[in-house]
């Protein structure tokens, strides 16, 4: 098992789980939703390929209402 | 308006923070005939963040302008800047970086740097600043889009409070000057247009008024009314009277 910090919460995720899969447990929106391992921009392109390492913080973002 | 290269028939640009239900925001913003709305970006699930208002923005066919509300240094604003272009595939930003949660006054230096760089990666960055007259000349100087000096603090609907510093920033600005926080009714977003400022951003008056879709109606006449009054020019503020009936011709009595 890996541990990741997803969205400021320790979670134990199978080895080699992608973004995606993070993504896919939160929600099944695409459009306005976006990553960040580590602080650094994930481009949808390479969700599919980018594996968490552990330890890493992983920040799944969407569009909310705002000013 | 011609802002970040494009022509818009609406000179109100709407925020959509402060909403009571996305039906109600919907209602304003159709009444509002805004064409670009704000949005923010934070972690899914977190509950007190409401329901996505996108799906809405996206079927009245509106062009979203990411923020980066909640930023507190350069660095967490060019991380959100970047994430927000990923997420609606836009280079547009509207960059917020606060100095103090009390007032909601930009900070100047972050703001500046933030903007510095992320015009070097390309974005339209259109930055939310304070109604100081060098910091928008500084701003535009490293290729913002336009300026967006505040009326006053962010919800406080005091309206223009200094407005000898708006008519600096107008006066000196060459890219569009969009008054961003502050308006409380509609008599502020006139009073900004016919300062000569190219637009106005509201969130807080209508979304927090008692009827927004109403409010987003009078802001919208407002917004045009001031428009109009700047391109016709105002007539001087003098201390005595001049006569509008001609005083030739009077009769003898």
């Amino acid at each position: 098992m890996t541990t990741l910090v997803v969205n400021g919460e320790r979670r134990e995720v199978a080895d080699g789980i992608t973004v995606a899969d993070v993504v896919g447990s939160l929600t099944a929106e695409q459009r306005g939703v976006a990553v960040a391992l580590d602080g650094e921009v994930v481009p949808r392109s390479d969700w599919s390929t980018t594996r968490p390492a552990e330890g890493q913080q992983v920040e799944v973002l969407r569009a909310v209402q705002g000013g | 308006m011609n802002l970040g290269g494009r022509d818009w028939g609406s000179r109100l640009i709407m925020g959509t923070g402060g909403f009571r239900s996305l039906e109600q925001l919907e209602a304003a913003l159709v009444a509002s005939a805004c064409e670009i709305v704000t949005v923010a970006l934070r972690r899914i699930d977190a509950n007190s963040t409401g329901p996505s208002p996108l799906e809405t923005i996206d079927r009245l066919g509106l062009f979203v302008l990411p923020n980066t509300a909640g930023c507190y240094t350069a660095r967490e604003a060019i991380r959100t800047a970047r994430l927000a272009r990923e997420a609606f595939a836009t280079d547009w930003i509207k960059l917020e970086v606060i100095g103090d949660d009390r007032t909601l006054h930009p900070d100047p230096v972050e703001l500046l740097s933030a903007a510095e760089t992320l015009v070097a990666e390309g974005f339209t960055v259109l930055p939310y600043t304070s109604d100081d007259p060098i910091l928008a000349r500084r701003l535009e100087a490293v290729g913002c889009a336009a300026v967006m000096p505040l009326g006053s603090p962010i919800g406080a609907g005091r309206g223009i409070d200094n407005l000898h510093n708006i008519r600096l920033i107008v006066e000196s600005a060459e890219v569009p000057v969009i008054l961003d926080a502050g308006i409380g009714t509609a008599s502020d977003a006139a009073q900004a247009m016919e300062l000569g400022c190219d637009g106005v951003l509201i969130a807080s008056a209508i979304s927090r008024s008692d009827d927004p879709a109403t409010m987003a109606t009078a802001m919208r006449l407002a917004v045009e009314a001031g428009r109009h009054a700047h391109l016709a020019g105002r007539i001087p503020r003098r201390l005595h009277a001049t006569a509008s009936t001609p005083t030739a011709g009077l009769p003898d009595l």
